[in-house]
């Protein structure tokens, strides 16, 4: 596989009062299984079915009802462990995580925490062409989504709505190596994109397909250092426990604001105290949720109705076997193989509809080529009418025949943007229509010569004055253009043009 | 001519397949003594009019001659089992009204062999107790008494009901659940066949949970050959129940030749407790020279941790059951406490819970959350796992030296009286499973048969406990013990 070298950024530093200060950010990201049933029950994960519609007796935590694992979804988790190169755990086991709430039915959540299916991997975090971080993953563990309450209906009654209860659930969590809040969302940025191309999560955040708890910490300049030296957690701040953001702008502004609460704070004298916090989005601050005090005590224990989870080596074989080509190697083929600018390549791989798209258009083409039109007149086109590389009205074999025009010398690039907006708006095959519409670019040398000497003879003021400054020679090259209707070679009409006025 | 509901299971089959008698004239035979045995507390829900529309359709399926084992049999189901559309309670307040809309996998699995349902039969709530006290409908009783006593005796719990009513021959056989002797304890003390499989032999799917890692289901009968029958009926893999075992159901009752030459039989010395009673040590040696004179080969064993059980179960059973029964918060089914002006979803919880658990689960349930949260989840629960996995290594050992069964008492007593332990510490009750908790801990089968009586006349029991998923084997060892005892004192009717 292809790797593309990276500098690791500088951490962000915020000028405080009296010190400037650090920040460490970890993340614990729970995104939502992409499949079609639930992890112990046969009910459906559709999203915006009738409340309590996708509710199998165990979901509502019916008396005698127990957990079936689905196959599916733990097949899932460990797709996407393999995507971010972890290590896969062939044995792991459930936990119950217990508390009371109207919208956990059982009173607890089935987890992993003693056991999780998924041990140490990475995420290449990009923060500009030739600038990453790399942030370790600590661990993913499969787990039940809760249902919601919904307290806005009625004046004095709650409503439960349980489709999303036991809704599978990955949870990924990284090691503290998160510095800034750009870098944070730029994770969870990659992180999604990596989801996506394996087809382990939609990804989809206003949906709560994939929600963030953001752990941020400050401190002095040098102290992260002698942490990752040590692994002594006591080189770093306390740290507050942001939860349940589903917005990258969310993120980035919570942090934000939090770590400068935080040095506020110290720099006051006063101590920071570990609790959970929530991100307040109209008034861009966060504030106390609970304290470390009044954190509930799960009371985790081996859910005893399940079996250990145990998975052979050559299935997570086969599922590796599987693996697509992910964003990382992708990236780094376009830049070593097709000559791509690091950057064109990072917006051709962001989603892999776009990836396949070029790479249907590049196929047997110029692959530098190919990315302008991709990225210039296609995403800029379809940006402008809001649509998605799905629905492009454009197809790769149509680009691909426009680029072929251009690079045969039948059309000029400005044709070419002419030619592209019919088939944008009208469809149909790119060579028949400049046959059609006499697009072709004029590449008979005489018939440019002559036109060349029409307008030479009708400007004789324009020659002299060309003749003494050679740059006005464009006049020339403008008017001819004009003359033939845009379908003169320009390179032919350049050449034509200041061999005809002596330059 | 015998009164039909005396029958065994194996006498009625044969009967019903001969031609002898109807389904619908075993039912009604036993429709009418359940009717007329109110005073037993053993029935908490009758379904008369489903058993008569179940015996028609088993003497229809007879007379097509297609009798599956259980066909047209009368059973009684332990209210823990879910049965669709019947009210299943697990004799708590908690489920008041509570009519489950699907059949648990046991019951289903009778009903698929054609087995007949008088009704629900009482129990300690939640199958919590050891004397069928802690029931919310009021205790079942048991219909032994002691010789020229007429005081109330315990049925045992806390399948109470399903002893009594077996015992006092309101159904051919019934249901039972066992956690920590919940079917052993009561089969000894109302004189019938009680036994507890392999954990993962029968499906636990649709029995009200307790302790999750020990429940099992199993028959509670009136012989050793009974039990062979509907274990076979009961037991097998189900899908939807994870930790149920994917093996195959081998044919029980055929094994049944009584012919236990050569086997060898372990006696434990640890279960020779201080202080035990005289008529139990002497049932125990007179059950362990029964076995050796059908040819068995008797072995002093030892199993070290045995002790260590009743604690170890103390703390992993209430744990579990401290989870298992969270979802009882009065949101979704069952009883919900009226609230208060300004009450909200915290009063809700605790003043439906207060209202609908019964002393004894309450006290589970707080034992059981005390354990298992943070500081004290190691000293408790992390370390009886580990006693739990010696004591299983205990009986793995015994039987890698080539034991094949092991001989132990039923119970330290014989069946108490309601409301003696009313005053007493909860330990003095717990102590009644000394003998019983450590088959559930290992999760291999146990079996209690009738073999002697007390000077008072009561019933007694010894347990043999088998190899994990040789239910076979230990039911013919179990059917070679009944035989050399020919235990076949029935209670005095009262009722």
């Amino acid at each position: 596989m292809l790797d593309l070298t990276f500098e690791t950024p500088k951490p962000k530093v915020i000028a405080g009062a009296k010190h400037d200060w650090e920040l460490v950010i970890g993340m614990e990201v729970h995104a939502q299984v992409a499949s079609n049933a639930k992890l112990f029950s046969g009910a459906s994960t559709r999203f915006g079915a009738e409340p309590n519609a996708n509710v199998a007796f165990v979901d509502a935590a019916m008396p005698g009802m127990l957990p079936v694992i689905n196959e599916f979804c733990v097949a899932q988790a460990v797709r996407t462990g393999l995507g971010l190169k972890a290590e896969i755990n062939l044995w792991s086991a459930f936990d119950r995580k217990n508390y009371f709430y109207p919208d956990l039915p059982q009173g607890y959540q089935i987890s992993q925490l003693y056991h999780p299916i998924v041990g140490e991997g990475e995420i290449i975090v990009d923060m500009g062409p030739g600038v990453a971080r790399r942030v370790r993953i600590e661990r993913i563990h499969l787990e039940q989504d809760a249902g919601k309450s919904i307290h806005d209906m009625d004046p004095a009654m709650s409503f439960v709505d349980l489709n999303r209860t036991g809704v599978a659930l990955m949870e990924i969590v990284s090691r503290p190596d998160i510095r800034g809040p750009e870098e944070a969302a730029a994770y969870v940025t990659k992180l999604r994109q990596i989801l996506r191309y394996l087809g382990t999560c939609d990804g989809n955040m206003q949906n709560g397909n994939l929600r963030a708890d953001v752990n941020v910490s400050i401190c002095l300049p040098g102290a992260y250092e002698r942490f990752q030296e040590t692994g002594d957690f006591s080189h770093l701040g306390t740290r507050c426990e942001i939860k349940n953001m589903n917005s990258m702008r969310f993120i980035q502004q919570a942090i934000e604001y939090e770590a400068r609460r935080q040095i506020a704070i110290v720099e006051a004298g006063g101590e920071v105290v570990q609790e959970t916090r929530l991100y307040d989005p109209d008034k861009g601050e966060t504030r106390s949720m609970r304290s470390k005090e009044e954190a509930h005590d799960y009371r985790y224990f081996p859910d005893p109705d399940l079996l250990p989870l145990e998975i052979e080596q050559a299935w997570v074989d086969d599922i590796a076997a599987s693996l697509p080509e992910l964003p990382d190697a992708k990236k780094a083929r376009f830049v070593l193989q097709m000559g791509l600018s690091e950057y064109d390549a990072s917006v051709l791989t962001a989603e892999v509809q776009n990836a396949d798209y070029f790479e249907a258009v590049a196929e047997g083409r110029d692959g530098k080529m190919a990315a302008n039109w991709v990225i210039n007149e296609l995403f800029g086109r379809l940006k402008k009418d809001d649509r998605d590389i799905a629905d492009s009205p454009v197809s790769p074999q149509q680009l691909g025949g426009i680029i072929d025009l251009i690079a045969k010398g039948d059309i000029s690039g400005k044709i070419a943007k002419d030619l592209f907006e019919i088939v944008y708006t009208e469809g149909g095959d790119p060579a028949q229509i400049v046959e059609a519409r006499g697009m072709k670019q004029v590449t008979d040398t005489g018939a440019i010569e002559a036109a060349v000497d029409a307008i030479i003879a009708a400007n004789p003021a324009q020659v002299e004055k060309a003749q003494q400054n050679p740059k006005l020679a464009g006049w020339f090259v403008g008017q001819v253009m004009k003359a033939t209707g845009g379908k003169a070679n320009p390179a032919a009409v350049n050449q034509i043009v200041s061999q005809k006025l002596g330059l | 001519m015998t009164e039909l509901n005396t029958l065994t299971l194996a006498e009625a089959r044969d009967k019903l397949r001969s031609g002898d008698v109807t389904s619908v004239e075993l039912t009604e035979s036993c429709l009418k003594q359940v009717e007329s045995a109110d005073a037993l507390g053993a029935f908490v829900h009758k379904t008369p009019e489903l058993a008569l529309d179940q015996a028609r359709a088993a003497d229809a399926r007879i007379q097509a001659g297609d009798a599956p084992a259980m066909c047209g049999l009368p059973l009684g189901i332990k209210d823990l089992f879910c049965t669709k559309g019947v009210p299943s309670q697990a004799a708590s307040r908690i489920l008041q009204g509570f009519r489950p809309e699907y059949e648990s996998t046991v019951t289903q699995k009778l009903f698929d062999a054609g087995a007949v349902m008088l009704g629900k039969l009482n129990m300690d709530e939640f199958a919590m107790g050891s004397s069928n006290e802690t029931s919310c409908y009021g205790n079942a009783v048991n219909p032994w008494r002691r010789a020229g006593d007429a005081a109330a005796l315990t049925p045992g719990g806390s399948s109470g009901g399903s002893a009594a009513a077996v015992a006092a021959d309101l159904c051919l056989a019934a249901t039972g659940t066992d956690t920590g002797g919940s079917i052993r304890q009561p089969a000894a003390f109302t004189g019938i066949v009680g036994i507890k499989p392999t954990y993962g032999r029968c499906s636990r799917w649709g029995i009200v949970a307790f302790a999750s890692s020990l429940d099992q289901a199993g028959p509670m009968t009136k012989t050793v050959r009974d039990a062979a029958i509907m274990l076979g009926a009961m037991a097998g893999h189900d899908p939807k129940d994870s930790t149920s075992a994917d093996l195959p159901v081998p044919d029980f009752e055929a094994m049944l030749s009584g012919d236990i030459r050569g086997k060898v039989i372990g006696i434990p010395a640890e279960y020779r407790m201080d202080g035990m009673p005289a008529e139990i040590e002497k049932l125990w040696a007179d059950g362990t020279a029964m076995l050796k004179d059908a040819g068995a080969e008797i072995r002093d064993i030892s199993l070290p941790h045995t002790k260590y059980a009743l604690p170890a179960y103390y703390v992993i059973a209430p744990a579990e059951a401290s989870s298992n029964l969270a979802r009882y918060d009065g949101v979704r089914y069952g009883h919900r406490a009226s609230l208060g002006q300004g009450d909200g979803i915290t009063e809700m919880y605790e003043k439906t819970r207060a209202e609908g658990f019964g002393h004894e689960v309450q006290r589970r349930v707080m034992v059981g959350t005390y354990v298992l949260s943070a500081g004290f989840y190691d000293a408790y629960y992390n370390r009886a796992r580990r006693v739990r996995a010696l004591i299983k290594r205990d009986f793995d050992q015994a039987f890698a030296a080539g034991v094949d069964a092991i001989l132990t008492p039923a119970t330290p007593s014989a069946a108490f009286g309601l409301g003696e332990m009313a005053e007493a510490d909860p330990v003095q009750m717990y102590l009644n499973d000394v003998f019983t908790v450590t088959v559930n801990l290992a999760g291999l089968p146990g079996i209690s048969v009738p073999t002697g009586t007390d000077a008072s006349g009561l019933p007694l029991g010894l347990q043999l406990i088998g190899r994990p998923w040789e239910e076979a084997d230990l039911l013919n060892t179990a059917y070679a013990l009944e035989q050399a005892a020919g235990f076949v004192a029935k209670p005095q009717k009262w009722w």
